[in-house]
């Protein structure tokens, strides 16, 4: 059996709080089937930080364009936005 | 599930605490490519390396992607060349002439160094190892990606005092060689004592002959992360320092496994271990030198220095051995004066002496590390300096190194300029009193009595 979470990544944003950061990301992830699974925000350090744990499984593009366009929205809106596959979270942060 | 805290502090050990992987290496046995023929003999090697390697810049291209994790360095260790080059080789010509054709080989496969010319003469040099040290002047000056090593001793042979004496004129000549770029072939030059044949650091690296056919060894590292870690422990008790250590030894540790995992199944090379040091940059806050003060030491070389860097490089190896199962190569925290900010500005402002830097060797993974010293330093006397860490290395039963750069029409006061990862260095003092009636005496050092297990 494929290991389901093989395809999962990790979307954070950081960066000064605006209006629609999460709409924007949320309507980008949707028009390519890919699957939110989990979110949270919070600001940590003074900057506005969200995370989203989504399942890639069946989206329609591959993980490196959808990390490229990604980071694209993130320029237009003025926040950083990564998306990282979620085995290095796992390793670091679980025995 | 993964919570919105560990995801920040990840991504802010890469973004503000320099965390990446500073290595992955290749290690590539050329004992298939042996032939009586010097020109058979390059060209297959070179196309074994290119082979072997060729995936390896895209493969560390899409892991970096994948994680974002920095990883600076691809490189490649070989065979000894000594062994390799053995039956081919007749003149010092010979040998620096597959230097060359690592140096092309590693070019094309967009790796920035090549360790491994290389030659294991612990308890005595054959006639071909000597020709082999004898090139390296002429193989380091010839070629920019290759790095050289001599293993001179080892707890179980001794140390051989004449391969010793040898290195002392190979380093001055290498040194002289390069004399326009401040003597930087000397910065690929290292001589070993208990050397490990799975270290992917450079420039000591080189593929044992104990090894599979090629292998992944990643260099993790790491120093900003440990010094953030420890600021936050200031005044706490010991017990909360090394906690604080070994934890983020092991998240550290962490990733360079993934890496290594990764590398190891998209190139369809075994994985074979993890070296967990505490590698410095000459980037701000990426300083070993920054750990020990944050340790609480007021600079690098003060009273307390060595029991500190005891400390750090006993709860690393602690913390790392936990993350990882098959740990090896040097794994400890490096302490080279060039590559670290803090160690830069220790040395200059007279905190740090080579003799405080022997001591700390005592306890460290490595030894004398990118030390400059001045040019007209005496052969004997840098054989001299290899002796003590030779025997430093041999009778504590650990790697011990020793890279010194004399750098010529250089004296105290001065600085040596290389520039990227390699940094600057202020040209420390030698002890200026001789040791030649020592070095001139033939033969080699007996191993020490603790070496007899069996």
């Amino acid at each position: 059996m494929k290991n389901k979470k093989q395809n999962r990544a990790i979307i954070s944003v950081l960066g000064k709080d605006t209006v629609g950061i999460i709409a924007k990301v949320c309507t980008y992830l949707a028009g390519c089937h890919v699957n939110v699974l989990d979110i949270s925000q919070t600001i940590v350090d003074e900057y506005f930080t969200m995370m989203m744990i989504v399942d890639l499984e069946s989206s329609m593009k591959d993980f490196d364009l959808v990390q490229k366009e990604l980071s694209q929205i993130g320029e237009e809106i003025g926040v950083e936005v990564k998306c990282q596959r979620e085995e290095i979270f796992e390793m670091m942060h679980r025995i | 599930m993964i919570g919105i805290g560990e995801v920040y502090e990840t991504n802010r050990m890469v973004r503000e605490e320099n965390l990446d992987v500073r290595t992955i290496t290749i290690g590539i046995s050329l004992l298939d490519c042996i032939s009586p023929d010097l020109s058979q003999l390059c060209d297959n090697i070179y196309q074994k390396i290119t082979r072997v390697a060729k995936d390896l810049s895209k493969t560390a291209q899409e892991i970096e992607r994948d994680y974002s994790i920095p990883i600076v360095h691809r490189r490649l260790s070989v065979t000894p060349i000594a062994l390799v080059g053995g039956s081919a080789c007749r003149s010092t010509a010979d040998f620096a002439r597959i230097a060359k054709t690592l140096d092309e080989a590693a070019m094309a496969v967009g790796v920035n160094f090549v360790g491994g010319y290389s030659a294991l003469v612990e308890k005595g040099m054959t006639e071909k190892d000597e020709l082999l040290i004898r090139s390296i002047p002429e193989a380091l000056a010839a070629t920019e990606r290759v790095c050289s090593s001599v293993a001179v001793g080892s707890t179980r042979a001794g140390i051989n005092m004449d391969a010793v004496r040898l290195m002392g004129s190979v380093i001055k000549e290498t040194a002289e060689r390069t004399k326009e770029q401040d003597s930087i072939g000397a910065a690929k030059l290292v001589v070993f004592c208990n050397a490990p044949d799975d270290n992917p650091f450079m420039a000591g690296a080189f593929h044992g002959v104990t090894e599979a056919e090629a292998i992944i060894n990643v260099g993790v590292s790491g120093p900003g992360v440990m010094r953030r870690a420890l600021e936050e422990t200031r005044g706490e008790s010991f017990e909360v320092l090394c906690e604080t250590i070994k934890k983020t030894a092991f998240k550290i540790t962490r990733v360079g496994q993934l890496v290594a995992k990764k590398a190891s199944e998209k190139l369809g090379i075994p994985f074979g271990i993890i070296d967990l040091s505490l590698a410095p940059t000459p980037a701000i806050g990426d300083s070993v030198a920054g750990v020990l003060e944050a340790i609480g030491v007021e600079k690098a070389g003060a009273p307390g220095t060595t029991a500190a860097l005891a400390l750090l490089n006993d709860q690393v190896k602690k913390g790392g051995i936990m993350a990882s199962s098959y740990v090896g190569g040097l794994s400890g925290a490096f302490i080279p004066v060039s590559e670290d900010q803090g160690m830069i500005e220790a040395a200059e402002a007279g905190a740090l002496t080579i003799e405080k830097l022997e001591a700390m060797t005592c306890v460290c993974s490595v030894g004398l590390d990118m030390i400059a010293i001045p040019g007209d330093t005496t052969s004997s006397t840098i054989s001299g300096i290899i002796a003590d860490e030779m025997a430093i290395g041999m009778v504590n039963q650990k790697t011990t190194a020793a890279r010194l750069i004399p750098v010529i029409g250089k004296g105290v006061g001065e600085r040596a300029e290389y520039g990227g990862l390699l940094g600057y260095a202020p040209i420390m003092p030698v002890n200026g009193f001789g040791c030649e009636a020592l070095i001139a005496r033939q033969g080699r050092i007996p191993a020490p009595v603790h070496s007899f297990k069996n």
